[in-house]
């Protein structure tokens, strides 16, 4: 049984709305397990997720990190534990490719400590990892959504920290991009805890996934189980047809439009 | 990196000798280099004094505090721009921009007139003035923050409106208690000024300044972060509320000591970190010391620019930055247009 990487419990939170964004939502996250958090726009992924990079401040419950308390760390020291590729990629002044990425060893710097031979290493494999050692010196701003997008992972990659927070990494990119990135994230071995628009790449790369709707978990277990017809007509209020695609050996979901269901 | 701020030490160790010399009397360079050097320690002595008393009164009594004074202005007004511009994730904030200079203005005059903190001696000037640039500051961040994020629209046009409001209230106190103001009149704070500058007038701000670089310098990589954005920073180890509180605090008082020296110097802020952006990339491990040093150089030369233009007659400084920053202004803000577009 592997052990417990993050606990969440009974978080809560509000924006000030009637209803609330998280209503006791409560999950684990394993050693090693590639979670996915789906769940309709709107029903709560996103704020679950900052409560736990700290970006939103929970009204109640617990997260537990390795067993810690997380909103009684330093920044610093749960930055060492979790890295974060959020939705917010804009940058208001030009930065290089390499100088983002070295962004991410922040963490490990005291006050006065200079980025070392070290640093300059894990940037490098970082960058190699990402097939982007040859755009090291681009300039940020100039690169495409999906470059940005792996520089971004880059840099959580050159964090050194072995959970890694996604927030819908692949959110407006190709499909061709969409892939890569996924691959590349399953390719790293770690941890992965991330919302996930798109039920297909869900079934494709989670290992297990928790449904979000109206800011509560209404169903987890593995995709297997939970991307069923009934499930996905009861969360998104659509028809679909799903079945065991005979390549992936993965659940495989197509949506019905109300035309073609007529005509059955 | 080492080179470049080499470079610009040895520009603005010329620009210093060069500076001095220039204005309605003119001192040969030689001439200020000789001077100046006769007043280096050890070094002193092996010059022959071979100058007229006349020349060594203007440039050690009149211009050499003033270029000191250049240099400590323009730099703290450029670091002070850098900061506010991290703070504010925007290459269009600039203490004057944001009202923060008149901010700083009315709070100082308003000191001056009641005699508020009068009890500080010699420093109560600057200290109202500091708290006038936090008052405004404050104000325009908590006015532009939308959910969590600075609204730029809302930034600038409370930038505006601030600095009319606070340029109003000068401009009260200056006609209903004419004689309250002293040397520094509504004109002085308005438009800035360097003329009258004295030995005594420079160490606060070169004290303040210092000490700001500094802590700066140290954080650099939380300035860096704060770039990504507030949640991006947390996540990768800043603690963001902190380190804004703390920019919030380093720039009104780089702001509010400055200010209370020279009055408004507009768009040196702006300007200066543009194009020390553009020569050496975001890094703000190289924007600052690079921007303290080419803000010093630039204010130093378009004073000396205020002294000559219509000499005898002195045009404050203030009005010079603002007839070259204020185009800048304009051709950032479309230039800005056409990305999003």
């Amino acid at each position: 049984m592997p052990e417990t990487r993050l606990e969440v419990k009974d978080l809560c939170y509000s924006y000030g709305n009637a209803r609330d964004a998280a209503d006791h939502v409560s999950f684990n996250v394993k050693k090693g397990q590639f979670v996915g958090l789906i769940g309709p726009n709107g029903s709560g992924k996103s704020t679950v997720l900052k409560n736990i990079y700290r970006a939103l401040k929970p009204a109640g419950g617990r997260i537990l990190l390795d067993g810690e308390d997380l909103l009684k760390m330093s920044y610093r020291e749960s930055a060492l534990k979790m890295a974060v590729v959020g939705q917010e990629n804009e940058l208001p002044f030009d930065f290089t490719v390499e100088e983002i990425v070295a962004m991410g060893r922040s963490p490990h710097k005291k006050l006065f400590d200079a980025d070392n031979a070290n640093d300059k290493q894990i940037v490098h494999h970082a960058l190699e990892h990402l097939g982007m050692a040859d755009m090291a010196n681009r300039s940020y701003l100039n690169l495409s959504g999906g470059e940005k997008q792996r520089t971004i992972i880059a840099r959580a990659v050159a964090q050194e920290s072995d959970f890694l927070i996604l927030d819908e990494p692949t959110n407006h990119l190709d499909i061709s991009f969409q892939i890569q990135i996924f691959d590349l994230i399953k390719r790293l071995n770690t941890t992965v805890l991330s919302a996930i628009h798109d039920l297909n790449m869900a079934a494709l790369y989670c290992d297990y996934v928790y449904v979000l709707k109206n800011g509560r978990i209404v169903l987890e277990g593995t995709p297997d189980d939970v991307l069923t017809v009934e499930n996905i007509s009861n969360v998104y209020g659509v028809d679909c047809c799903v079945s065991r695609h005979p390549v992936t050996d993965k659940m495989s979901i197509t949506f019905l439009p109300a035309g073609i269901k007529t005509k059955e | 990196m080492g080179k470049v701020c080499t470079a610009l030490a040895v520009i603005a160790v010329l620009t210093m000798i060069l500076a001095t010399g220039m204005g309605p009397v003119t001192v040969a360079p030689l001439t200020t280099a000789k001077i100046l050097i006769s007043r280096i320690p050890l070094v002193g002595n092996l010059i022959d004094h071979s100058w007229q008393q006349l020349d060594e009164n203007i440039i050690l009594g009149l211009r050499l505090p003033r270029v000191c004074l250049g240099l400590v202005v323009g730099a703290s007004l450029a670091v002070c721009g850098v900061t506010m511009q991290a703070l504010v994730r925007n290459n269009l904030a600039d203490p004057f921009i944001l009202g923060v200079s008149s901010g700083a203005a009315a709070f100082a005059t308003l000191g001056m007139l009641f005699g508020a903190f009068s009890f500080l001696g010699t420093y109560s000037l600057s200290i109202s003035a500091f708290i006038g640039s936090a008052v405004t500051i404050i104000f325009v961040y908590m006015i532009s923050r939308v959910r969590g994020r600075i609204n730029i629209m809302q930034l600038l046009l409370s930038g505006v409106a601030i600095s009319m409001i606070m340029d109003g209230i000068t401009s009260i106190i200056k006609l209903s208690a004419p004689n309250a103001l002293g040397l520094h009149n509504a004109e002085f704070w308005m438009s800035g000024s360097l003329a009258g500058a004295k030995w005594a007038y420079l160490t606060l701000p070169l004290a303040v300044l210092l000490i700001c670089m500094t802590v700066l310098m140290i954080n650099y990589r939380g300035l860096n972060l704060l770039l990504l954005g507030e949640e991006s920073a947390g996540a990768l180890g800043v603690n963001v509320s902190r380190l804004q509180k703390m920019l919030v605090l380093l720039t009104s008082l780089m702001a509010g000591v400055t200010i209370a020296v020279s009055g408004t110097i507009g768009f040196v802020g702006l300007m200066v970190p543009h194009f020390t952006r553009l020569w050496v990339g975001g890094d703000h491990k190289r924007v600052l010391p690079v921007s303290a040093l080419l803000g010093g150089i630039l204010v130093v030369w378009v004073d000396v620019a205020a002294r000559c233009l219509i000499a005898p007659e002195e045009m404050p400084v203030g009005v010079l930055t603002a007839v070259i920053g204020g185009p800048m202004f304009i051709w950032m803000l479309k230039k800005r247009g056409g990305q999003r577009a």
